[in-house]
């Protein structure tokens, strides 16, 4: 399956994806009428080192921990693979935070998880952080 | 106004030839009739013809059609030519005096060989001497142009429809084995009838339909070479070229043809290697001389007519064969009116040449050169 | 510090509006002009850093961003203006040589834009290139004078030494230093999948990139730097740097903070020191001393790749450029005054040199004149925008043309003209592994394929125009060209008629 992958050749830590990604959840056409005067929770984080910067979001593994130790089937993994959240079923538990190997779940402002479901449910084709990375380092291919 | 070669003038136009490859020689009649038919091609403001195999009794001697715009550029011309050659025989050139022709400038012939001396101190061979002296006539003398240069053969144009220039020089009183004929449609009036076609160097001329548009790059590249583009015609940058390719480097006529109508890239890369390579080499090395823009050409020259389009074929131009007749024409009828029954018609492609050469007895019967 | 003399030339405008606070700009910009004020709880400009680069501008999501001009003003002066002013400023606190980059931006006449074109009517038919071959292949080097034929009377192709082209344009010389790892490997990419060249420049070929030798030109200029048998060896093509035309006179300036690591190795010289190439070869102080070196690159490459020498266009071009072809060169390069450099003394870039349309134009005329024009190509460069441009160039004389600051700029250059400074936000002009990495050869090769693709298929529709389907008709095809608004001399200079003729 096409996942989104990091290059951290070419990341340069300019967190453009972050906002994307957090631009993309709110489904407005303005980024600005969006994002203005808000805390962003975006499912791509870039981790900053010294001299290295690499965004993280969830890896859509072939055997997803979290799906397996969610307790209502909230997390599911459907026909694609895409391992998506129905927020409906989830209940707060959070053991998918804790057993996720990536840091890439995370709680939203409301209360249940959430994740990166490769803009499925957002936008059309291309996930927006990869459309809006200035550089090629976050690529959605098949590998 | 401006005279032909103070202004470029775009021209369309019609041509027509006429080969005997077992050199019978035959009258300027034909020639004249198959040009006539197409009137509509030409607008009045030129017309002409190149005669092969026309001077036996003289033909080894270069003969010189020289226009002059009056006596004294006459006197000029001919105390240059004293000085540079033996006048073997001098004459006016016999005419008719027809209304459609006016304004005719003095028209002469001389029958010349270069002098001894002046050829060894010129240290060059005798084409090129020759070819030096009708570029100093041409350039030097105010008023004196040769427009025909060539052994046993012989340029005749004017300012007019070509049928009636063909009987103001009384063709059909001439025997010659290949004949060649230009109708003109100039945007303008060229002025003088040094613009009207053939034009010729030596034993090459060249009747051209067309508008080439490398003419600029193609002039300005042929002119390092020595040429001097004094008319601003396709026509003439195009006989230089042939000239050149010819005379200087020792290309064959179908080697000439696959320059100057160089087939395009994407042909080469279907060739065989050899002939790959050797495709590559002429387009790299005269890239110069590569000709685009719509033309159609007949180039007669010693014993032979090549008749070449443009490598997009953008003029007409068709050929018939009848035993050992070739005709070749800017339209069928022109063949058709002459010869009504032809053993094989045809239109060969863009940048394709063909060539006609005498037969081998033919040829030696013919031989011009030693 | 004192006093502030100096005034920042731009503001940077933010719309609060439209700005989410994300912090881009103020991570993308190495001149350090933004930073985000927690006290303020906005974002926050120093302007007197910024060098108006448009990095933080594009990469704005929201487009908040804009960069203007300041109206702060001097007194008016036709005379003394801003400009001139400031830098008597600078030079009164430093008492150093001002430094530039990039072209001569000064306004003065640009022939190229007063030249048309021709195209066909009535007479002859223009040319579809969508549906007739339409050619841009091109051959650099010498022609040769004669045919050899073997016993069959076949001709035997015996090519001189000489490059081919898809196209009639090169990537001209930016060294690796003065330009980053990232562009270099770009350039080489491009060059390579166009079917053209690009060119080393004077800071020798870092390892990496032997692997794109066959669409390589690699520099021989007067500091000799990097040059070994490997790199000329490696090469399609050895280029004589005598001069260049942001800079005539002088030689190359890399400041020593440009030469670390690869850079000071690949140009075999120690790191930090400061790469200042001779002002002349010092083996070469005449026209013969140039044969030696063309025929002693030419010995120690077996006679096998054509030797280029690039000149700076200067005012007796022409007599330079006839020595240049009777000393063996195959290809000869000039560079106009508006050609492009990573660092110049800006009174030397602004004021030496002559315009490239002028120097091609005289240049092409003599070499045909003395009937030496099939011993050598011309390419010309400095500095050529467009499609159109290096149209206009073929049909004055050229064989093709070089390209620099256009490159750059398909690179994502934004002519802040700071190259000298080292701190290239978009990846350039610098070594910081940092900035450098902003450019992924990836995105960098795919722009320059697709502008130079953008500009061949624009020739071609104008040769098609004026019905010319190959390149090598439009050569020295001046016919081709009338000028506009131009005087008796300057056409006669250009070899062409005026618009109406």
């Amino acid at each position: 399956m096409k996942r989104v992958y990091v290059n951290e050749k070419w990341c340069l830590g300019c967190h453009l994806c972050e906002y994307n990604c957090a631009f993309a959840q709110t489904g407005k056409e303005d980024m600005a009428l969006a994002l203005k005067g808000k805390q962003i929770h975006p499912n791509i984080r870039v981790e900053d080192g010294e001299n290295i910067h690499f965004a993280v979001n969830c890896r859509h593994c072939d055997e997803p921990l979290c799906v397996k130790g969610c307790i209502t089937g909230a997390l599911s993994r459907d026909e694609n693979g895409v391992i998506t959240i129905d927020k409906e079923h989830c209940i707060h538990c959070y053991t998918c935070i804790l057993s996720c190997p990536y840091g890439a779940i995370v709680p939203s402002e409301e209360g249940a998880i959430q994740k990166c479901e490769l803009c499925i449910k957002t936008t059309q084709g291309t996930p927006r952080c990869v459309a809006g990375c200035p550089n090629n380092a976050i690529v959605f291919e098949e590998r | 106004m401006l005279k032909e070669g103070q202004v470029r003038i775009p021209s369309g136009c019609a041509i027509s030839g006429i080969f005997c490859k077992s050199g019978k020689r035959m009258s300027g009649e034909a020639i004249i009739e198959s040009i006539r038919i197409m009137h509509d091609r030409s607008n009045g403001l030129g017309g002409g013809f190149a005669a092969y195999g026309i001077y036996p009794e003289y033909k080894d001697y270069y003969a010189f059609h020289v226009f002059y715009d009056n006596h004294e550029a006459k006197k000029d011309c001919e105390s240059f030519l004293e000085r540079h050659f033996d006048i073997i025989n001098l004459s006016k050139i016999p005419t008719r005096k027809i209304p459609q022709i006016t304004d005719e400038p003095l028209i002469w012939r001389y029958f010349v060989t270069p002098l001894h001396t002046k050829l060894a101190e010129s240290q060059l061979d005798e084409d090129e001497f020759v070819v030096k002296c009708v570029f100093r006539v041409n350039t030097e003398i105010n008023g004196a142009y040769v427009f025909s240069s060539g052994k046993d053969m012989g340029v005749f144009k004017a300012v007019g429809f070509p049928e009636d220039v063909g009987r103001f020089y009384r063709l059909e009183e001439y025997e010659g084995y290949c004949f060649t004929a230009h109708g003109r449609y100039p945007t303008n009036t060229p002025g003088w009838w040094g613009g009207a076609h053939p034009f010729a160097l030596l034993d090459c001329s060249v009747v051209h339909n067309g508008e080439i548009s490398s003419y600029d790059a193609n002039r300005r590249a042929i002119e390092m070479y020595g040429y001097k583009c004094t008319l601003q015609t396709d026509t003439e940058v195009i006989a230089y070229i042939y000239d050149y390719l010819k005379r200087k480097i020792g290309l064959t006529e179908l080697e000439i043809a696959s320059v100057i109508a160089a087939p395009f890239w994407q042909t080469i890369e279907r060739m065989p290697k050899e002939q790959r390579q050797r495709a590559e080499y002429l387009r790299n090395v005269f890239a110069g001389q590569l000709i685009t823009g719509p033309f159609s050409i007949l180039v007669g020259f010693d014993g032979g007519l090549m008749a070449l389009n443009d490598r997009l074929k953008l003029r007409s131009m068709v050929i018939g064969e009848k035993d050992d007749m070739v005709y070749m024409a800017s339209e069928e009828c022109a063949i058709r009116i002459i010869q009504p029954e032809l053993d094989r018609v045809w239109s060969p492609r863009g940048g394709e040449a063909v060539i006609v050469t005498l037969d081998e007895a033919a040829k030696a019967a013919y031989q011009s050169r030693a | 510090m004192g006093i502030a003399y100096i005034y920042p030339p731009y503001e940077v405008v933010r719309n609060k509006d439209r700005c989410i606070g994300c912090r881009v700009c103020e991570r993308q910009c190495a001149n350090e002009v933004h930073h985000y004020s927690e006290e303020a709880g906005c974002m926050m400009a120093d302007e007197s850093k910024c060098v108006n680069c448009h990095r933080c501008v594009s990469l704005c999501p929201t487009r908040a961003l804009k960069i203007v001009k300041t109206d702060h003003t001097f007194k008016e002066n036709a005379n003394w203006s801003g400009k001139a002013i400031q830098e008597i400023y600078r030079q009164a606190s430093t008492g150093g040589v001002l430094l530039s980059s990039m072209g001569n931006p000064e306004p003065y006449p640009i022939y190229f834009d007063k030249i048309l074109l021709n195209a066909s009517q009535v007479t002859n038919p223009s040319i579809d290139p969508l549906r007739e071959p339409m050619e841009t292949r091109v051959f650099l080097g010498k022609k040769p004078k004669q045919i050899k034929r073997d016993k069959n009377g076949n001709i035997l192709p015996q090519n001189t030494p000489h490059l081919e082209l898809s196209m009639p344009v090169m990537f001209s010389a930016m060294s690796y230093g003065s330009i980053s790892y990232n562009a270099h490997e770009s350039l080489a990419r491009a060059a390579r999948e166009l079917g053209i060249y690009y060119n080393t420049g004077e800071g020798g070929l870092h390892e990496d990139f032997y692997q794109y030798g066959a669409n390589t030109i690699v520099q021989v200029a007067s500091g000799r730097f990097g040059v070994h048998s490997d790199y000329l060896d490696t090469a399609a093509a050895i280029e004589i740097k005598m001069g260049q035309g942001a800079k005539p006179g002088i030689g190359g300036h890399l400041p020593g903070t440009k030469i670390v690591g690869d850079v000071s190795r690949t140009r075999m010289i120690p790191e930090g020191s400061d790469a200042i190439s001779p002002a002349p070869h010092h083996d070469i102080y005449s026209i013969e001393d140039l044969r030696q070196l063309v025929y002693s690159l030419k010995e120690a490459t077996n006679y096998e790749k054509p030797v280029i020498v690039k000149i700076a266009a200067v005012h007796n071009v022409s007599a330079i450029a006839s020595g240049i072809a009777r000393s063996g060169a195959d290809i000869i390069a000039i560079d106009g005054y508006r050609g492009g450099t990573g660092a110049a003394p800006t009174r030397i870039r602004d004021n030496v040199g002559i315009p490239i349309e002028l120097a091609l134009a005289s240049v092409d005329k003599r070499l045909r004149d003395e009937g030496i024009r099939d011993d050598v190509s011309i390419v010309v460069g400095g500095s050529i925008r467009s499609s159109a441009d290096v149209f206009k160039a073929i049909a004055l004389g050229a064989d093709c043309c070089y390209i620099g600051t256009a490159s750059l700029l398909a690179l994502g250059c934004h002519l802040c003209r700071s190259c000298h400074e080292g701190k290239c936000n978009w990846g350039i002009a610098t070594q910081r592994p940092d900035l450098v990495k902003r450019l992924n050869p990836d995105i960098g090769s795919q722009r320059l394929v697709n502008m130079l693709t953008a500009w061949n298929h624009e020739i071609k529709e104008m040769m098609g125009g004026m019905g010319i389907n190959s390149i090598e008709s439009l050569k020295g095809n001046r016919l081709m060209l009338r000028g506009i608004g131009m005087t008796e001399k300057e056409l006669e200079i250009l070899g062409i008629k005026h618009a109406g003729e």
